[in-house]
């Protein structure tokens, strides 16, 4: 157990910790948070900025260690969110560099390092969210390209997208229905997609119907073999559960050291119950960061994929930012109840993390089935 | 950096886990339990020949040489055993008291307005004076009581507390877990219905969170983190002794079952170092 950085990752620390000191202050106005294309905008060009700088590739190709300094610091000074970049950065990329091939890598990467080209997930339908093997998109063979035709649900800001990781089924009749899928990267402007807002409960179209009619996805884009995305999924969901929600842990450090000093200046402080309670919350965030640097140590060491050991980290996460949330509120008061707030649209936002990338309950089956080898059952 | 144990960690904890299980398993534990209270002096040696006491005393001065996260480790497994006596109090005095390293002597310390063991042992760090004897909601822990709120508790000592609850809680989602792979209701297995598969899962998050925030702190030595760590970690013990106690049934509410003196001496833990309250007041306060 080491928990210390070598001097070249502290000198990276610095380095990157002087860039933001001046790139920061520089930034455009943060867009509204209910307008996509302009956030799409927003997103991209920081993006952009650290592609310039040199910090893009940290996401992918740097040590562990470097990839937690560089998120520890970019969110404790309060740089932009990957937002639109999510995917393409956090799952979509690292797939296509565990999973692809060299011409899939050089194609696929670098745009979404530069910021020129942004991801969505293609893998709920409206019969198959949970159950994500059930899925119904079917995807004929013709010639040098699939012709894929159904329905996706819930795919996060597919109006601005460029690229979707898509999953589709290719052989009806397989033995199992896990062995009938395949992973395919489609693009968003091909004829025969419709894209369709759907509101959230914060009012904006964060997310989105996709239907699909006789769509033409080149073969060459398949990520993985025929019928075997099932395989190439889970790869992806590791990384989804595993590393994508990591800085925000860090951002919540952030948070709560905000509402403390609002608190303090409101009074609230001085309720004991409500003081308790947010020491508790800074609690289990600095031990999920620590849950964080325990993950990446292991998958480190085993391959890069990060395991089961991200289900434990997004059960607890998903629920502490909740509380955090909630606990904001006691200390607003009735600020809480303001729209146009942050911290108000960020708690609406947060209902959302017991469900997106695997509700809860599903976790605590991947939990109980892949590491404490109960059996699956009803 | 690298948050996995090293060979040698790894080692040194298959070693105690060993010692323990040959020298302090179930039946052990139980004869002890019947014992009501009374310290088996030849373990106590046993563990000081062992190096337990002394692992931190540095070597020049006879002792092991190691440091605090090798403590953690072993802390773990003393409280994956459940064994009991002042294990922290004489561990903490080893190298100031004459004999504690050995194990030859035991040391208790006066802590939250308690002493455990305090019959048994051979000197008192703190002022025990008016003590008086209480029932011990735990039988492996003997309790005084003292006027005044004595004294605070060393960090080391409410880490190593801490390290001892989470080898509890890691302990009791073990035998929640093989308990509801064999325990068979309604035509199969009690493990293959979700409601009990997610107190396991609930159990072992428990855990992890805790075990993290414990080891972290080790190598850290940051006073509010060791508050955070003690904080989970007494969480984790006593929630984890609780659901264990469901996922047995009516087996888990027994004297039989070792479930509840987890429970119990996960509570004693939990009062008699940075208890909760303060733990969070603790951590607020480096907010
Ligand atoms: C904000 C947001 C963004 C999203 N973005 C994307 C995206 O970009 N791309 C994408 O593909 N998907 C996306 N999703 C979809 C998300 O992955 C699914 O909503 C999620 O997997 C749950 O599926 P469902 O909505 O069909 O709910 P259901 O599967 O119908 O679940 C409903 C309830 O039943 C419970 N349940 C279901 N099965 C079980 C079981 N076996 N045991 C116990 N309980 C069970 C669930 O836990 C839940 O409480 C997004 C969702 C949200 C909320």
């Amino acid at each position: 157990m080491d928990l210390s950085c070598t001097d070249e990752e502290e000198e990276f620390r610095a380095r990157l910790k002087a860039w933001l000191t001046r790139e920061l202050p520089g930034l455009p106005p943060k867009p509204d948070p209910l307008d996509w294309p302009a956030r799409r905008a927003y997103d991209c060009g920081w993006q952009r900025r650290l592609y310039d700088a040199g910090y893009a590739d940290v996401q992918w190709d740097a040590s562990p260690t470097q990839r937690l300094i560089f998120l520890e610091e970019t969110e404790l000074a309060g740089a932009p969110y990957v937002g639109a970049n999510f995917v393409g950065l956090l799952h979509a990329g690292p797939t296509i560099a565990a999973e692809g091939t060299p011409e899939q890598r050089a194609r696929w990467l670098p745009p979404v390092l530069r910021g020129d080209e942004v991801w969505c997930q293609g893998f709920s339908e409206p019969g198959a969210g949970s159950d994500l093997a059930s899925l119904r998109t079917r995807a004929v063979r013709d010639g040098d390209a699939y012709v894929v035709t159904g329905q996706k649900i819930w795919t996060s800001h597919a109006e601005v997208a460029d690229w979707c990781e898509l999953l589709v089924r290719t052989d009806p009749d397989a033995p199992s229905r896990h062995r009938g899928i395949t992973w395919l990267a489609m693009p968003m402007d091909a004829p025969g997609i419709t894209v369709r807002p759907l509101r959230t409960l914060a009012g904006s179209a964060e997310f989105a119907e996709v239907f699909l009619d006789e769509v033409r996805v080149p073969v060459e884009n398949r990520v993985g073999e025929e019928n075997d995305g099932w395989r190439v999924t889970m790869v992806t969901l590791s990384f989804e559960r595993g590393t994508a929600f990591v800085g925000e842990v860090v951002a919540c450090r952030r948070l709560l050291g905000e509402l403390a000093r609002t608190a303090r200046k409101n009074g609230t402080w001085d309720d004991p119950v409500l003081r308790r309670r947010l020491g508790r919350l800074s609690a289990e965030f600095q031990a999920l960061w620590r849950i964080v640097q325990a993950n990446v140590s292991e998958a480190q060491a085993t391959g890069g994929v990060p395991g089961a050991g991200g289900s434990v980290f997004k059960l607890h996460y998903s629920h502490a930012r909740q509380e955090l949330y909630e606990a904001a509120a006691a200390v607003l008061g009735p600020d809480a109840l303001d729209l146009g707030r942050d911290w108000t649209l960020d708690r609406l936002s947060s209902l959302s993390y017991t469900i997106a990338a695997g509700t809860s309950q599903i976790q605590r089956n991947i939990v109980a089935e892949r590491i404490l080898g109960l059996p699956k059952g009803r | 950096m690298d948050f996995r144990l090293t060979e040698d960690q790894r080692a040194l904890r298959r070693g105690v886990r060993d010692l323990l299980e040959g020298r302090f398993d179930r039946e052990a534990l139980r004869a002890a339990v019947d014992a009501g209270g009374a310290l088996d002096r030849a373990l106590w040696r046993e563990l000081g020949a062992a190096g337990f006491f002394a692992l931190r005393v540095p070597e020049e001065d006879g002792g092991v040489g190691l440091g605090l996260p090798e403590a953690v480790l072993v802390f773990e497994e003393a409280g994956r055993a459940l064994l009991p006596g002042p294990l922290v109090a004489t561990h903490m005095a080893a190298g100031v008291v004459p004999g504690a390293a050995e194990g030859d002597v035991v040391v208790t310390a006066v802590e939250e307005g308690l002493v455990p063991w305090l019959d048994e042992a051979d000197a008192v760090v703190g002022d025990a004076s008016g003590a008086v004897p209480m029932r011990s909601v735990d039988p492996l822990t003997p309790l005084h009581r003292v006027p005044g709120n004595a004294g605070a508790t060393a960090l080391e000592a409410v880490l190593l507390t801490a390290a001892e609850q989470v080898g509890s809680a890691e302990r009791t989602t073990e035998a929640a877990v093989s308990h509801a792979r064999e325990r068979e209701q309604f035509g199969q297995v009690i493990g293959g219905f979700q409601a009990v598969k997610h107190l396991c899962a609930g159990m072992l998050v428990r855990t992890e969170l805790a075990r993290a925030a414990v080891r972290a702190a080790s190598l850290t030595v940051d006073p509010v983190e060791i508050a955070g760590a003690k904080l989970l970690a007494d969480e984790a013990a006593t929630g984890n002794a609780r659901d264990c106690l469901q996922v047995h049934g009516g087996m888990g509410f027994t004297w039989e079952a070792d479930v509840h003196l987890h429970l119990k001496r996960a509570w004693v833990r939990a009062e008699l170092r940075l208890p909760a309250a303060r733990a969070e007041e603790a951590v607020a306060a480096g907010l």
